[in-house]
């Protein structure tokens, strides 16, 4: 039984659970927010600088938070972008030129609901419709690296300035990268069948004349379905964090400073790509991190890296885009995300 | 009744599907449910964001996993 049939069928019925819902959600966040000094140095008489301490701390009270966190922001971003579709992204970027399109894709592609799974029949579609290889792969590109999610998370963590070097990097990656990637003319990279696929006569606008309970179940379903997909890597990142956060020296990084100052982000990113997770398992580790004395930029680069590259995604799009044209994509998306490191970390010193 | 779901594999799909064959089994409807997970095909019935429910050769649901109500209302209207 889905969620939505447990809800109550009036419409102020649906209100007020909502409502209630949101109301649970602050309540829940608010007690989170002392509950673990309570029990932590109250009732289990911890000492509140002991590495135990801040180590079983850091993971009680953000795995509720990240959780929280995670809940409320997939839910509202997933009815909001309800009300645009793939298909309307498709049809504002039809016989858009290059330049200006790699601009509006970019930008569509963090606003457009997208999961990987649509990423090969969006290609395709996209092609079909004779938008160019470049934009289209701007809109690809745009997609994970200004993840939504992502976006909504570093906002509630690290405040405005650090969100918006984020959603910046990523578009201004997403435009330059594609267009440079349609100048080098790799339509030659891309498997023939793609432009011999035939659009079906007409586009089926898939979130049209949705109604609003119908959008609402979208969301607490895509709420169900992330939640029960990432917890591991949830459990996992937030482990390590906690692990880093009461036992790794204070001055871990800055003492390093010399040596990690130069290579810090290459490493960064060269295991941030294999390294296959999702932004919420990543962002608990990239709060330790930062917290120890590791460069934003750094830190950016790395779930960039990611985020935006994963094997599962590189495998899905070797179906439409040949070898050459991934081993491209990723010099570019790989190179672009070093040099958005060292930007920041300078621009941020 | 010929009823195919739409889309490569991932989590969603295999929830339609799950979705679909209950609301198949609810109405205890004489359907076969197929598996289209080839992308020039998906992308010939017009869709571009998967998983998507096809009956009998017109897409009713794009991009999202409906309730099985819903499933059911649609299979019904077919």
């Amino acid at each position: 039984m889905s969620v939505v049939e447990r809800l109550p069928v009036s419409a102020s019925g649906r209100w007020l659970t909502l409502a209630g819902a949101a109301g649970a959600w602050a309540a829940a966040y608010w007690v989170d927010g002392w509950l673990w000094d309570v029990v932590f140095y109250d009732l289990l008489g911890m000492a509140p600088d002991g590495r135990l301490t801040e180590t079983l701390h850091f993971f009680f009270y953000d795995i509720i938070k990240i959780a929280l966190l995670l809940t409320g922001i997939i839910f509202v971003i997933t009815v909001l972008r309800s009300y645009m579709s793939i298909e309307r992204t498709w049809a504002l970027l039809g016989g858009r030129r290059e330049g200006a399109g790699n601009v509006m894709a970019a930008g569509l592609g963090v606003v457009t609901p997208f999961c990987s799974c649509s990423a090969v029949p969006a290609f395709i579609g996209f092609v079909a419709a004779g938008v160019p290889i470049g934009v289209t792969l701007s809109f690809l590109m745009a997609s994970p690296l200004v993840d939504a999610v992502a976006v909504g998370l570093l906002l509630s963590l690290f405040g405005v300035k650090i969100t918006a070097i984020y959603v910046g990097a990523g578009l201004v990656i997403a435009v330059i990268g594609g267009w440079l990637l349609g100048r080098l003319g790799v339509e030659r990279w891309v498997e023939r069948f793609v432009f011999e696929t035939k659009l079906g006569w007409r586009t089926v606008e898939s979130t049209a004349g949705l109604s609003f309970s119908q959008r609402i179940q979208m969301g607490a379903e895509e709420v169900r379905t992330v939640i029960g997909k990432i917890w591991p890597y949830l459990l996992v990142g937030i482990g390590v964090g906690a692990v880093i956060h009461g036992w790794a020296p204070e001055d871990l990084f800055t003492r390093y400073a010399g040596s990690a100052g130069v290579f810090g982000v290459l490493v960064a990113v060269a295991i941030g790509i294999p390294l296959y997770s999702n932004v919420a398992g990543i962002l608990p580790l990239v709060v330790a991190l930062y917290d120890k004395g590791l460069p934003m930029g750094t830190l950016l680069a790395f779930m960039m890296a990611v985020v935006a590259l994963s094997l599962p995604e590189m495998i899905l799009l070797r179906r439409v885009l040949k070898p050459q044209l991934l081993g491209v994509y990723l010099a570019v998306v790989g190179t672009s995300i070093v040099g958005v490191g060292y930007l920041f970390n300078v621009l941020l010193a | 009744m010929i009823v195919k779901v739409l889309g490569p594999g991932c989590r969603n799909c295999v929830n339609l599907e799950r979705v679909t064959r209950d609301a198949i089994g609810q109405l205890e409807l004489d359907a076969t449910v197929e598996k289209v997970t080839d992308f020039p095909t998906i992308v010939g019935y017009g869709v571009m964001s998967t998983p998507a429910l096809v009956v009998d050769e017109r897409v009713v649901v794009s991009g999202r996993v409906p309730t099985t109500a819903e499933v059911r209302d649609l299979l019904a209207a077919a």
